[in-house]
């Protein structure tokens, strides 16, 4: 005899930490790097700023058998550079559902390097919640893996290996209107974002 | 020797079956026409919203993209809503409360799932970029989902207060209200009944086709019934004249309720069709029909038994919140009232029985008719609660229902709750089960379990249904809003085969096995010269479809009676030939033979003679061998067994395993034992499904989170035992071959055995349903 459903997820929830062998304000720096981010995040497809802290996205992203373009809105929230930062996301693409939540970094000294912590927390509905909720976990869990190997990989080597790098995929369109503060808020925010569409999508 | 008989009670293997598992069924999606268009049902993906603006502007510049209708679109074209069938009026007298069901919602949504547009393209992935490209504005509002408290939620449509369809009762209050006065002892219990995804094998599909030259409209779809469909979309939501409306209902892969009734997917297609003047096919994915075919159970109930010491019944007392979900579907209204009140009285002479049923709207997928549909609801309270009073009075559970059972004598028995059960021998069900279950050495094998620190139980359902759907007169008089009766046509051709066209459906059943058997039989003449002909309302008059195990009752019975009309006619062509009476040609064996004379005429030569009409009397006799009849049966069917489930739980993991599980049930006469058999398998899957495995489940903002095979549990074959299935037999007495129907009864049954051995395991009073190894095992613990 199988089990019956083991539904019951009572809301989703997904946090982590990563150890990065560098020192915090680099760790910062390279969150708010639009070049590094694109490095590390698969399927952002545009994140253009509509006003202060908000920003127009889409991203494209599988979970099992749900695949499909989210376009949403994300919103950048207590910025306190270069400790920690929130977010708050909502997503949607019609056939595949929406997703609603929200995000949050934390970036702490330590005598190893900086430990980035996150915690996102979040709701989906449609598709998305009638047969990807199950998945949703495991699928945010190995992509924000992938992300954060790849990010502490880029940040962690020798910075001119990473200057070499970022110069190769450095396309991204120049934000050159806003001040160092905004763009650190647009960067950390696309971390953060993906972290938290990964755990929504 | 291998047995080669092919007449009534054969077990003839299916004729249909050669096809399907070769593969060369034709299914609506395997029909392709020339410049054929693919729709995409745009869905909301919120349990309550309004919508605020649907942007299409970018799908109609996706590449091969050929429209993009939305509600708004059928409402301007005067297409009408989706009407439910059957009207049911509450206590007070009034009508229920039927809300707006437009096949495309239009300035809101009501359940995860709805659809509100769809996208009509070149090609399916084209139409599927369409859909994803098209913006909608949805402002969301908060859920009702929880049907106990629904009354006290939001009001979700603006003329239904309080969520509340309607307020129904059956029976007498005063005469049970006395009788539990009276009572020694009340049983009582809260029950569940949990709400089921129905999951045929072939999803829904339609595939709407326009002829400009002639104006028909054809619909291919997966209808149990295609008349209704045809009906439904000339008369309410006029898409056409039925004149200029064919439906087609090719090869069906299983419907179990779900395909009776009329959809908005094939609303729009057909309509779609129309307006684009071109073909336009949908096929539903497996996600959209957990989403949106209608759902079934989905109670609330508080049930009381009122005993005497010695454990005979004296009143039953129902009170029962049905689950309507956001709208009514085609029967919704009739399944918890006129199919689940009326069955209360089950094998039992209880005197005073008294029903009240609430049903209630809330922002989930319509609930309708599934599998047995209300009976297997009214069979789990009546006897989960039978055996709840059995265990209170410790009352061996087999004793307790033998003293309160109708006996044979009793018949024609007139219950408290309006059927009159025509004949029954509910003792002769209940022994030969309790032989095959071997119910003496039951103690012997739960002390062996329970040495192995594990527990068994037994559990017992003395099912009863009312099927056979229905006496036209009764079901009208009760607001349904079709007749119920059935048409068959017998065409014999020139050279005597024979063209058999019902009104019945066959989806999975074996009608052009069993019906063929019944034509053979009734005509001696080869099985292999019966053709069976159903679901094209192109080719034949009329027909009520299948449900409710009606096909051989009503349509079987339809048979006969053409097939009479055949014999009659084709003595008169012999009495004409021998220069004789008709009084004085017998028929038997395929043989017309004048009697006291060596005379006679095979079928195949009056056939012919027939359509070689040499010197006919013409105004007496016409030519040709075709005659037609419409059946209305004098009441419904009521079949009835005794089911006995025994469990086994391992005492550390709470995995249960059906060890054992007989079925013996009453059918009356039955025409193809093999086929009798795998419909009663398939229903006992069903039932033990239910109570095991299967559970719809939304979570508090009205997301379908058991929306996929991953989390809502289907039962496999390694999850049921070997059944033993065996019958009795009284002959139904009101139709010309003493049968019952066999569709719904496993499912019927099956369930409450479940539950009752699981429970009677545990030792606990009840559980909630499905009884998941989780549920079993939280059990265990706090019954130590």
């Amino acid at each position: 005899m199988r089990a019956g459903n083991l539904w019951g997820i009572p809301g989703l929830e997904q946090s982590g930490e990563y150890l990065i062998q560098a020192p915090r304000e680099r760790v910062w720096d390279a969150l708010n790097d639009p070049a590094v981010l694109r490095q590390c995040i698969q399927g952002c497809q545009r994140f253009d700023r509509i006003e202060d802290n908000r920003y127009a996205t889409e991203v494209k992203a599988k979970v099992g058998p749900v695949s499909a373009t989210f376009r949403g809105t994300v919103s950048l929230v207590d910025v306190k550079a270069p400790e920690s930062y929130g977010l708050e996301l909502a997503v949607n693409s019609g056939p595949a559902g929406f997703g609603r939540g929200t995000a949050s970094v934390t970036l702490s000294e330590t005598e190893q390097g900086t430990l980035l912590r996150y915690a996102a927390a979040g709701t989906v509905g449609g598709k998305l919640a009638q047969i990807g909720q199950r998945l949703i976990d495991a699928a945010a869990r190995k992509t924000a893996d992938g992300f954060f190997e790849t990010f502490a990989g880029i940040v962690g080597a020798d910075p001119a290996e990473a200057d070499a790098k970022q110069a190769t995929v450095d396309s991204a369109p120049a934000d050159s209107g806003d001040d160092r503060r905004k763009r650190l808020a647009w960067g950390v925010g696309l971390a953060l974002l993906f972290v938290a569409a990964l755990f929504l999508l | 020797m291998a047995d080669t008989r092919t007449g009534i009670g054969a077990a003839v293997r299916r004729k249909e079956d050669a096809r399907f598992i070769t593969g060369a069924g034709r299914y609506t999606d395997d029909i392709d026409q020339a410049g054929q268009a693919y729709a995409v049902f745009l869905r909301s993906p919120h349990a309550r919203a309004t919508i605020g603006g649907i942007d299409a502007a970018a799908a109609l510049r996706v590449p091969g993209v050929a429209a993009v209708y939305t509600g708004a679109d059928l409402a301007a074209d005067g297409i009408g809503d989706l009407p439910c069938g059957w009207l049911v009026k509450s206590k007070d007298g009034s009508d229920m409360i039927q809300p707006p069901h437009p096949p495309l919602a239009v300035d809101r949504v009501n359940y995860v799932g709805e659809p509100y547009g769809v996208v009509i393209a070149d090609t399916l992935q084209a139409a599927r970029d369409g859909a994803e490209a098209v913006a909608t504005d949805f402002d969301e509002l908060p859920a009702v989902v929880e049907v106990a408290t629904a009354d006290q939620a939001d009001q979700i449509h603006e003329s239904v207060p309080n969520n509340q369809c309607y307020d129904w009762e059956l029976g007498d209050r005063a005469a049970t209200d006395a009788a539990f006065a009276a009572a020694d002892h009340v049983a009582s219990l809260d029950i569940v009944n949990n709400r089921l995804i129905p999951n045929a094998m072939e999803p829904r599909a339609a595939v709407g086709d326009y002829d400009a030259a002639s104006g028909v409209h054809t619909l291919y779809t997966t209808s149990q019934n295609p008349h209704l469909e045809r009906l439904v979309l000339a008369a309410f939501v006029q898409v056409a004249p039925e004149s200029r409306l064919r439906v087609v209902s090719p090869d069906v892969g299983g419907g179990f309720g779900s395909k009776i009734f009329v959809y908005a997917e094939e609303t729009a297609v057909i309509w779609a069709a129309g307006k684009l003047r071109r073909p336009v096919k949908w096929r539903a994915e497996r996600s959209e029909s957990f989403l949106a075919d209608a759902h079934g159970r989905d109670h609330v109930t508080k049930a009381e038994l009122a005993l005497s010491a010695d454990g005979t019944f004296l009143g039953l007392r129902v009170n029962t919140i049905a689950n309507m979900g956001a709208y009514l579907s085609t029967f919704a209204s009739s399944v918890p009232t006129y199919l689940y009140g009326t069955l209360m009285a089950g094998q039992y002479k209880t005197p005073a029985i008294h029903v009240e049923v609430r049903a209630i709207f809330t922002n989930t997928a319509p609930v309708d008719a599934y599998r047995g549909a209300g009976r297997p609801e009214a069979t789990y309270v009546v006897e989960r609660l039978v055996e709840t009073a059995a265990r209170e009075l410790s009352m061996d559970p087999a004793e307790i229902r033998r003293r309160n059972f109708i006996q044979p004598g009793d018949f024609p028995y007139e219950t408290p709750v309006a059927l009159t059960y025509d004949t029954g021998d509910y003792e002769a069900s209940l022994d030969k089960a309790l032989q095959h279950a071997d119910y003496q050495g039951f103690a012997a094998r739960r002390a062996a379990s329970e040495a192995n620190g594990n527990r068994r139980g037994i559990g017992f359902s003395s099912y009863i249904e009312a099927c056979g759907l229905a006496p036209s007169q009764v079901a009208l008089s009760l607001g349904a809003g079709v007749g119920l009766f059935e048409s068959a046509e017998v065409r014999v051709n020139v050279t005597g085969s024979v063209t058999v066209i019902t009104g019945s459906h066959s989806h999975g059943q074996g009608h052009e096995t069993t019906f063929a058997q019944v034509v053979s039989d009734q005509l001696g003449i080869p099985i292999d010269d019966v053709e069976v002909v159903h679901g094209d309302t192109g080719r034949s008059d009329y027909g009520l479809g299948t449900y409710g195990s009606r096909s051989i009752a009503v349509g079987g019975s339809a048979l006969t009676r053409a097939t009479e009309k055949i014999v009659a006619k084709g003595k008169k062509i012999v009495a004409h030939t021998f220069e004789t009476t008709d009084d004085d040609i017998d028929f038997e064996d395929g043989v017309f033979s004048e009697r006291e004379s060596n005379r006679s005429m095979t079928f195949a030569e009056v056939a012919f003679a027939s359509y070689v009409p040499a010197n006919f009397p013409l105004d007496e006799l016409e030519p040709g061998l075709s005659e037609k009849a419409f059946y209305d049966p004098g009441n419904f069917t009521y079949p009835a067994g005794t089911h006995i489930c025994e469990v086994e739980i391992d005492g550390e993991t709470g995995v249960p395993t059906i060890v054992a599980f007989v079925a013996v049930d009453d059918f009356g006469h039955i025409i193809n034992p093999m086929i009798v058999e795998g419909q009663v398998h398939g229903g006992l899957c069903q039932g033990i499904g239910q109570a095991l495995l299967e559970h719809g489940v939304y979570d508090e903002a009205g997301q379908l989170v058991t929306g996929s095979y991953m989390d809502y549990c289907m039962p496999r074959a390694d999850d049921v035992p070997s059944f033993t299935v065996d019958t009795t037999v009284t002959p139904c007495t009101h139709n010309p071959l003493g049968v019952k129907g066999c569709g719904e009864a496993g499912a019927i049954g099956a369930t409450a055995a479940v539950m009752n051995a699981v429970t009677d395991a545990l030792g606990v009073k009840s559980l909630a349903m499905p009884a998941t190894p989780e549920t079993i095992w939280k059990a265990l613990g706090s019954a130590a």
